[in-house]
Order: C-alpha cells, then sequence, then structure tokens
C-alpha cells in the first residue's frame, strides 16, 4: 500500500510527520523521500548508506558537421527544447527537453542522436536495522522534478513490507501530482492558521480531482483557532490525528529531532493512524 | 537597420511590453523606411516553457539586427546572443520615442540575461 504524506504548502511539519510515521512503523513500512528539490528526511534519520544510483534521461547530441539547418528537429520538439539561432545552428537546451526522441527521429541527416545525461540519484539506505529510506535528489540546475519522483516510486519494495509511505514535496503543483498519483491513501498534514486552512482546501481539492482518498492530520493546534477543525467538521472530511503547538516539539525539531523523539507517547497513535489508512484502502470499493 | 520592440500594440505609438516571451506581438521597424510591420507571438502566450526561446526565434526570421523589450531570460538571451542579435532593455514608453533614443545611442546593450525566466 502506497500512502503520502502531503500538504498544500511547507512549513505544516510534514516532513517530521512522516518521518515519524516511518519510525513508529519502522517493522512494517519503508520511506521515500520524494521532496526532490529539497529532500531533507535523512537529516532527521541516523542512516547507514547502502547504494546510490543516478537517474538519467536521454537528450540528443549534435553534430555540427552532418547538420544541414532545415529546422526539422526544431520543429518536431513539442517542448521548445531546441532553436535555431542563426549562423549559431542548432541549440540544444537540456533542462527542456524531455526525451521524447523526436527530434533524432525526424533529422534527416542523422546529425542528432541521443544520449544520456544525468538528472538526478537515487539513494538508499537504511535505520534502525533494516527499515528503508530512499531519497530521490536532483542534480544541481535540473528541474525534472515529476520525472525522478515516478523513478523513486518505481523502486521495488521487499514483498514483506507492507506500507510505502511518501514524502511529498509540498504544494498542490505537478510535483505535489507525481508524488501523490498512484497513491492508495494520502494524509494531509494542515495547521491551524487562516493560510493553513487556503493551502488544505487547495490540496484537497487536487485529491478529489485525482479521486484519492484521504485525512487530515491537524499540526500546530492552538487554544483559540480551530478554522481547520471547524472546516473538517462541516466538510465530513476525516481529521484522524491533532497534534498540538508545542515547545518541546519546535526546541526538538530545531536539534533536529523528530515529532517522536519530543513526544514518544505519540508512537501508539502513530501506528493507529497507519493502521486507520489500511482500512480505509482495504474498504475503499475501487480496490 | 531593422529592429524588433515587444509591445501588445499596433502602432508606432504604442506602448513596449516589458516581457519578452509572452509579449502579444513584435512590432519590426526598419529605421532607413521608417516602414513597421507586426508579427504576432500569440502562440507562445499559451507555450508551458520556452516562450522565451519560441520568440527569440520568431525575432530571428525576421531578420531584426536589434531587439528592444523589457526583459530578456537567460534561454532567450542564449539563442538572440548566438544568432548574433544586439539586446537592449527598456521601459514601457511609446516606440516611437524609444526608436529616437535608440538611434541616439542611449539604451544600454545587454550583455547578459536580466531575469531567470518566465517572462
Ligand atoms: S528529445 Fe524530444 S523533447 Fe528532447 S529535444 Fe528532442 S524533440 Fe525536444
Ligand atoms: S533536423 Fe537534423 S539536419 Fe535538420 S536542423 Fe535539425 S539537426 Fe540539423
Amino acid at each position: 500500500m502506497q500512502i503520502a504524506i502531503a500538504s498544500g504548502k511547507g512549513g505544516t511539519g510534514k516532513t517530521s510527520l512522516a518521518v515519524s510515521l516511518f519510525l513508529a512503523n519502522r517493522d512494517r513500512s519503508r520511506l521515500l523521500d520524494c521532496d526532490v528539490e529539497e529532500p531533507n528526511c535523512h537529516l532527521f534519520l541516523a542512516t547507514r548508506f547502502v547504494s546510490r544510483t543516478s537517474v538519467e534521461k536521454r537528450i540528443p547530441l549534435l553534430n555540427p558537421d552532418l547538420c544541414k539547418h532545415c529546422g526539422k528537429c526544431v520543429e518536431a520538439c513539442q517542448f521548445n527544447a531546441l532553436a535555431e539561432a542563426g549562423k549559431a545552428g542548432i541549440l540544444v537546451f537540456e533542462e527542456l527537453c524531455h526525451s521524447c526522441g523526436g527530434c533524432t527521429f525526424v533529422c534527416p541527416t542523422g546529425a542528432l542522436h541521443e544520449t544520456p545525461l544525468k538528472m538526478g540519484a537515487i539513494t538508499r539506505a537504511l535505520v534502525a536495522g533494516k527499515a528503508e529510506l530512499i531519497t530521490g535528489a536532483l542534480a544541481i540546475g535540473h528541474t525534472e522534478t515529476p520525472s525522478l519522483i515516478r523513478a523513486v516510486k518505481k523502486t521495488r519494495p521487499d514483498p514483506e513490507v507492507a506500507f510505502t509511505l511518501i514524502d511529498a514535496p509540498p504544494g498542490t503543483a505537478c510535483a505535489f501530482a507525481a508524488a501523490v498519483e498512484h497513491t492508495d491513501f494520502v494524509l494531509l498534514v494542515a495547521e491551524e492558521t487562516p493560510f493553513g486552512l487556503h493551502d488544505l482546501k487547495l490540496a484537497i481539492k487536487a485529491l478529489q480531482k485525482m479521486e484519492i482518498p484521504f485525512a487530515v492530520v491537524l499540526n500546530r493546534m492552538r487554544p483559540g483557532f480551530s478554522s481547520v477543525l471547524e472546516f473538517c467538521k462541516e466538510k465530513n472530511y476525516p481529521l484522524w490525528l491533532q497534534i498540538p503547538e508545542s515547545r518541546a516539539i519546535a526546541e526538538t525539531y530545531a536539534r533536529g529531532g523528530t515529532l517522536l523523539d519530543a513526544m514518544p507517547e505519540l508512537e501508539e497513535s502513530l501506528r493507529l493512524l497507519l493502521d486507520q489508512c489500511a482500512e480505509a484502502i482495504l474498504c475503499n470499493p475501487r480496490n | 537597420m531593422k529592429i524588433a520592440f515587444s509591445t501588445n500594440g499596433n502602432t508606432l505609438e504604442s506602448l513596449l511590453d516589458t516581457r519578452f516571451g509572452r509579449c502579444s506581438r513584435f512590432l519590426i521597424l526598419d529605421t532607413e523606411t521608417n516602414h513597421y510591420e507586426i508579427l504576432e507571438n500569440t502562440q507562445n502566450l499559451n507555450a508551458v516553457q520556452g516562450a522565451g526561446i519560441q520568440s527569440a526565434q520568431t525575432v530571428l526570421e525576421t531578420g531584426a539586427q536589434a531587439l528592444i523589450t523589457g526583459h530578456c531570460g537567460p534561454k532567450a538571451f542564449k539563442v538572440l546572443h548566438a544568432a548574433g542579435i544586439a539586446i537592449y532593455l527598456a521601459d514601457n514608453r511609446p516606440i516611437d520615442e524609444l526608436a529616437k533614443t535608440f538611434a541616439a545611442g542611449k539604451l544600454a546593450e545587454l550583455t547578459d540575461a536580466d531575469v531567470e525566466g518566465h517572462w
């Protein structure tokens, strides 16, 4: 079962929750850090490095001697990754290339051929003995966020590990969509602020469109603030866990500790939370 | 010499559109004859990526030797620069006024991209 931990914006404590959920359930889950532009789960975990593989994409390489400046490749590229710059010839913007192969296919002179380019890496590490942390990280200057996220999600779990937890990138744009697509369930982390509610609504809208079931985890509850709480009640959205705002959590986080370090008593709730997700997935008529 | 201006208008009195990649059209002015033509840039407004690259190609095809616009991202700059087109930055003032300023040599030439894309 794939369960993503997401939030409509950054800074809601999403990573801290993902890491804590993983730790509390380390005997039956693995964690994929899909925040590939800024992966940080490993900062909160004592890990043992296992392996690293690079993720490549194929880009066209130009042999200027064979190029007849016909412009067919530029016309074929749907992504504006090629340009004809007068006498300077064909320019390739590799960061825009989606590796469709179209340009190489249409080139009448064989001036283009595909060559691999590293866009990121996937690192495998172990936590507390045998729990697996898989981290995707984009190479500097690269922006192929969705492709790399999909590559991280394609890594195969040990068949004995029941849950794959996914730390999704913040926001509701294409990176978020790539992280939550095809997952069985999403835990949306929200915080109790006016912006928090707004971003939660955006994330819910996106998930409803993608038809992915979800539940809300409310972080940093403060006395006197209840907009997210009331919203969930009014709409009948499941609110499965509420974490109070506390100085101890903030201080632990600043020292590189997790939610679980600050509130060890949460372990039981976090195991229950995953059970609840599993139950919802099994009861989902789509499955 | 031919100069390209990014604009939303249709005449020499129109204002410069400071966005290069996503301006609605280009006005190409021939400084010798003072004749001008208008070139639509509409397909670019909707391009998901590389709008600046396409705009640069459009300008290239007009045979203009100089471009006057408000901002130019790194990719468009690379194309224009490689093709030997000089880029000058200006504010959203009327095109005829800018043409005079340009003729007087008072517009600064851009030697490196001035914005990080998405213009
Ligand atoms: S492979 Fe496809 S996306 Fe990449 S440059 Fe060629 S046509 Fe464009
Ligand atoms: S299609 Fe081939 S020959 Fe034509 S411009 Fe592109 S690289 Fe050159």
